[in-house]
């Protein structure tokens, strides 16, 4: 189950919802074996596609290289599809390749840039092996969860 | 000359778990051999078809080996390597 708190939730929607027609991609850093999306680190689509994301290779480092100081890890890896649903498709499983984290994804194809709801869901991406498990959105990050 | 080598979660499976290796060759291409004499199939995790993989991203003391030379990098002892898969999808 990946549980997140509001305000991270309305974060990734929100970047969805600015970047439609493009994929918006990201992840939510936790510290390393808590599975706690604590902190939303939105990236740039280095593909600028509405079909294909990929982080920067240069801002990828940049990103493993804080994590690795801070004791962190990708809790969460998310990104958009901007015409199909929030399903992960051939291309992500393939190259999914943090067996540790949720893969949300976000689907903006029924309301684009504007205000509605959006598809949002999360899957484990493990040897091409993809599972759905439900998402708990909560007010805040308790001690707890 | 020791060459240490960062290694991505999803490749720890070939090296007993360990985050960081030591390895050694005087080039990039030469590092990856020796790698995979001491850790077998890793290589073929990092090289398809003679060339680095398209979604494996490996950097030399923070550069992308992409503009300095791809598997004929230049590596010199203390040099720092890292292993990265890209973070992509469709």
């Amino acid at each position: 189950m990946l549980t997140i708190d509001q305000a991270t939730y309305d974060g990734i929607v929100a970047h969805a919802k600015r970047d439609h027609p493009d994929e918006a991609c990201g992840i939510v850093a936790g510290p390393e074996g808590s599975d706690r999306a604590e902190r939303l680190v939105e990236m740039v689509n280095a593909a600028g596609s509405p079909t294909f994301y990929e982080f920067d290779s240069t801002e990828l480092l940049e990103l493993y290289k804080e994590m690795w100081d801070r004791d962190e890890e990708p809790v969460v890896i998310y990104h958009s599809h901007t015409a199909t649903g929030a399903y992960p498709s051939r291309t992500d499983i393939g190259l999914a390749s943090e067996p540790g984290a949720h893969y949300v994804l976000v689907s903006t194809r029924e309301h684009g840039n504007n205000a509605g709801p959006v598809e949002f869901r999360s899957y484990r991406i493990v040897d091409g092996e993809v599972t759905e498990e439900p998402v708990t959105v909560v007010d805040e990050l308790t001690a707890s969860n | 000359m020791a060459i240490e080598v960062r290694i991505p979660t999803i490749l720890r499976n070939y090296t007993g778990g360990e985050k960081a290796v030591s390895a050694q060759g005087a080039s990039l291409s030469a590092l990856i051999d020796d790698l995979e004499v001491n850790h077998p199939g890793i290589k073929d995790r990092l090289i398809d078809n003679g060339d680095l993989r398209r979604f494996v991203n490996v950097y030399v003391n923070d550069e992308d080996v992409r503009f300095i030379g791809g598997l004929e990098a230049v590596l010199s002892d203390g040099d720092q390597v890292v292993v990265l898969p890209a973070v992509a999808g469709g």
